[in-house]
């Protein structure tokens, strides 16, 4: 934002904020930031859930989740670089970490989930497939199969239960590291303490859970529009069931922002009034409207009445199509409440900034879709690379 | 040790080694002589230019005759500069650049312009009714304000 | 009987050296923890500055202000400081109105007829040089430090910008220098305290309402401010150990 002049500036404001709160300092790539990483963990968590606690119904999505969750990630710390006002020195993070920061684990605790988890268990899943794809493609895809393989050709059976036995290892090992990875991202918030609307032990448990609803809804949402860009008929079995998941975990969300909310209103500290004219003003749309109704009411209203009575296939189906994209609207606007919100009010306690979202610039609307909009293009080839309904039929072991 | 193992490990280890090879370079020299951070830094720090000048050394050796004004005045513990502003310019190069300062009203309001809050000791006056088409420096002497 | 005793208290002891040593152990696993509250007093023979802020004596004249912007080439616009003065005006309905016009460079306008006013004061603010300082907790990379001496320092030939620091400060003490895209704040003039100076605010304050000084020094007219003045800090309840002192804080006062 760029003003005219202090009084300009000035105007914006509303009581009294201290001189340097003028500029609001996060803006939407650091809304986007704990968004697609939210998404990541989502999506793996419902990976883990065909893989490790064995739910068949979810079979039909596990590598298309991990496929997102992979294609999100790849693209989760660039919001947060491209907002840094020395994008050059990202690099300081990983060679001089200042391990009381919150933040400073995030590029271990970024690339641990990355390479560890995401990477390996992908590799695992399709390392078998790539070593035949490389001899069934000719020319460049081949090599990029066999560079990938790292060169392995073994596809004896033995093999394919080593690969598998692995890969299950390691979704074991990335359940806590999803809970980790997007627990930690809320700790970031959660530990402000000059921010009450920030400042609670209860963010990481929130950003936890909301992330969960949003990678399902997203997994929901991409696994309904590939099928019909390939013209495939969607499993139901496998939609109700990640409609069933969804409606539990949006559930305890709900409950759990429900309390944190309930505390701060029964307790009311200091910071109260301020955060209560801050609820009821500047973000009334976005957090009763966008992310109270649309986000949080309607989905989990519909998606309950789905438990007991089950409308026609048909019918559920654009329900479905619907509700995923409310509830990606919904997670979006959570964290934009958090993040644009908190920063909304003065720490004096005695006044209010205001945000207009810019159209262009790096911190503008386009500038933060862009952050949406690469994950899909890198997903669409990987989807060409590495295509789940390719893949060779699963071996049975033990 | 099953193939994939193997050449997994290879890949992680030139990774790592990479990383830290990097890490090694761009460790800067100075960091955490004393703390987390570069000891340098504290160098730099202390090494930007003073503008406000220490005015026993500078001010009074040329202005002695106002800073005597000055000192028999209740303007005696300001320092030049508050009023005149930094010195260090007209320090360097008198002739070229000078700190005289502006008579507007505004000026010597920013004192003693009437506000409640203000400590009783210092003489205020209303602005919009204190003589309000004279300069103040019509009146007063502003090194030593009583009137002429 | 006696032998079992015994025995029960040998196994005791086992049980809490162990108990202890797992403590211990868990302990400096924790260590990264434990510098957010360890910058107090290391060496106690070292300076460790702090600040002492006279309300009573503060006239609002921003001459701290000003002086601080020409000093530590502090942008004039965009509106950033590292020093300002805020006006506090309470209605005789107990209503609070701050005000701080270019952080009191302006002069102010009372829009409160002075029948209505209960009380009404200046609070110079500046960064508070916090010994367990929020805002070096938060830097992800080790750019902003306390100095030895107790002064909360800035790199920025080190600084990232991520602005984790700007959203810890809880005294809005912190910005970002727009054509550097690193984080700016008060050092308390150390350029100046190296060299045996008073920092620009307190040189140019025509009252004497600003002090600094060794808070290790008993002699120091430092520790006589906060030995003979009722002084408080800013929000004490967030524990950051802040040095800066306020002689006559009214708790209005954020």
């Amino acid at each position: 934002m760029e003003f005219q002049s202090l009084y300009e500036a000035m105007s914006k404001m509303d009581g009294y904020c201290y001189p340097n709160e003028i500029e609001l300092n996060w803006s939407v790539l650091i809304v986007l930031y704990p968004y697609i990483t939210g998404l990541v963990a989502g999506a793996f968590i419902l990976a883990s859930l065909n893989r490790v606690f064995n739910i068949k119904a979810l079979k039909p999505t596990y590598e298309l989740s991990l496929l997102t969750a992979f294609s999100f990630m790849l693209v989760a710390t660039m919001p947060l670089i491209f907002h840094l006002g020395k994008p050059f020195r990202f690099y300081e993070i990983m060679t001089t970490p200042h391990l009381t920061s919150a933040m400073a684990i995030f590029g271990f605790v970024y690339l641990w989930y990355l390479m560890v988890v995401l990477l390996l268990e992908i590799w695992f899943d399709y390392r078998y497939d790539m070593t035949i794809w490389s001899k069934e493609n000719p020319g460049f895809k081949s090599i990029i199969y066999k560079i990938l393989t790292l060169g392995i050709k073994d596809v004896s059976n033995k093999s394919r239960i080593t690969d598998n036995k692995l890969g299950y290892f390691i979704t074991v090992v990335g359940i806590p590291s999803a809970f980790i990875l997007h627990g930690y991202v809320g700790f970031i918030f959660g530990s402000v303490k000059a921010n009450p609307w920030w400042s609670t032990v209860m963010m990481p448990v929130i950003f936890l859970f909301s992330a969960m609803v949003s990678g399902i809804a997203l997994v929901m949402f991409i696994y309904m529009a590939v099928s019909i860009i390939r013209k495939q008929k969607l499993d139901m079995i496998c939609l109700d069931a990640i409609g069933k998941y969804l409606f539990y975990i949006l559930l305890i969300d709900f409950v759990l922002e429900g309390l944190d909310q309930i505390h701060r209103i029964y307790v009311a500290e200091e910071s109260f009034d301020i955060l209560n004219l801050l609820v009821h003003g500047k973000l009334f749309f976005t957090f009763f409207i966008m992310q109270g109704l649309i986000g949080t009411l309607i989905p989990l209203l519909t998606l309950g009445t789905f438990q007991f009575l089950k409308p026609k296939e048909n019918i559920r189906k654009f329900v479905y199509f619907i509700l995923s994209l409310c509830v990606l609207v919904g997670i979006f606007f959570m964290r934009w409440n958090v993040v644009i919100g908190g920063q909304l009010f003065s720490k004096s306690f005695y006044g209010f900034t205001d945000f207009k979202l810019d159209m262009i610039g790096k911190e503008g609307f386009l500038g933060g879709m862009i952050w949406l909009v690469v994950p899909l293009i890198i997903l669409t080839i990987l989807l060409w690379l590495l295509p789940p309904w390719k893949k060779a039929p699963h071996i049975e072991h033990e | 040790m099953p193939v994939q193992v193997k050449r997994l490990l290879i890949a992680f280890a030139v990774f790592i080694a990479l990383f830290l090879v990097a890490r090694h370079f761009l460790r800067p020299a100075t960091f955490g002589e004393y703390g987390h951070y570069r000891g340098a830094a504290l160098k730099e720090n202390e090494d930007r230019p003073i503008k406000y000048v220490n005015m026993n050394e500078t001010c009074i050796t040329c202005h002695d005759s106002i800073a005597a004004v000055r000192d028999s005045s209740v303007h005696k513990s300001i320092n030049c500069q508050t009023c005149h502003g930094p010195g260090y310019k007209h320090v360097d190069d008198p002739q070229k650049t000078n700190i005289v300062k502006e008579h507007a009203r505004e000026f010597c309001g920013r004192c003693h312009s009437k506000n409640p809050a203000r400590a009783k000791v210092i003489k205020q006056i209303d602005m919009n009714e204190h003589n309000k088409e004279d300069e103040c420096i019509s009146c007063h002497n502003s090194h030593n304000p009583v009137l002429w | 009987m006696v032998k079992e005793n015994k025995d029960f208290s040998r196994r005791e002891f086992f049980k809490k050296t162990g108990v202890i040593a797992g403590g211990v152990l868990f302990a400096s696993l924790l260590s990264p923890l434990k510098a957010a509250q360890s910058t107090e007093k290391s060496k106690s023979d070292d300076t460790w500055y702090g600040i002492g802020l006279d309300i009573e004596k503060c006239i609002g004249c921003a001459s701290c202000a000003r002086a601080c912007k020409a000093e530590n080439d502090v942008p004039k616009e965009p509106f950033f400081f590292r020093s300002w003065v805020e006006q506090y005006t309470i209605t005789n309905s107990g209503e609070v109105k701050v005000q701080s016009p270019n952080g009191g460079i302006d002069g102010y306008k009372q829009p409160v007829p002075e029948s209505e006013i209960f009380k009404t004061f200046f609070v110079p603010k500046m960064c508070n040089h916090c010994s367990k300082s929020p805002c070096t907790q938060v830097c992800p990379v080790g750019a902003t430090f306390v100095s030895p001496d107790g002064v909360v320092l800035v790199d920025p030939n080190y600084c990232v910008g991520c602005r984790y620091c700007v959203q810890a400060c809880p005294y809005g003490c912190r910005y970002i220098k727009p054509d550097l895209g690193t984080v700016d704040k008060c050092t308390l003039c150390y350029h100046r305290l190296k060299k045996g100076m008073d920092p620009a605010c307190m040189m140019v304050c025509p009252t004497g309402a600003r002090l600094y000084g060794n808070l290790r020094d008993p002699k120091s007219e430092m520790v006589k401010f906060i030995k003979n003045h009722t002084v408080g800090a800013l929000k004490p309840n967030l524990n950051t150990g802040s040095k800066l002192y306020y002689n006559a804080l009214s708790q209005e006062v954020h």
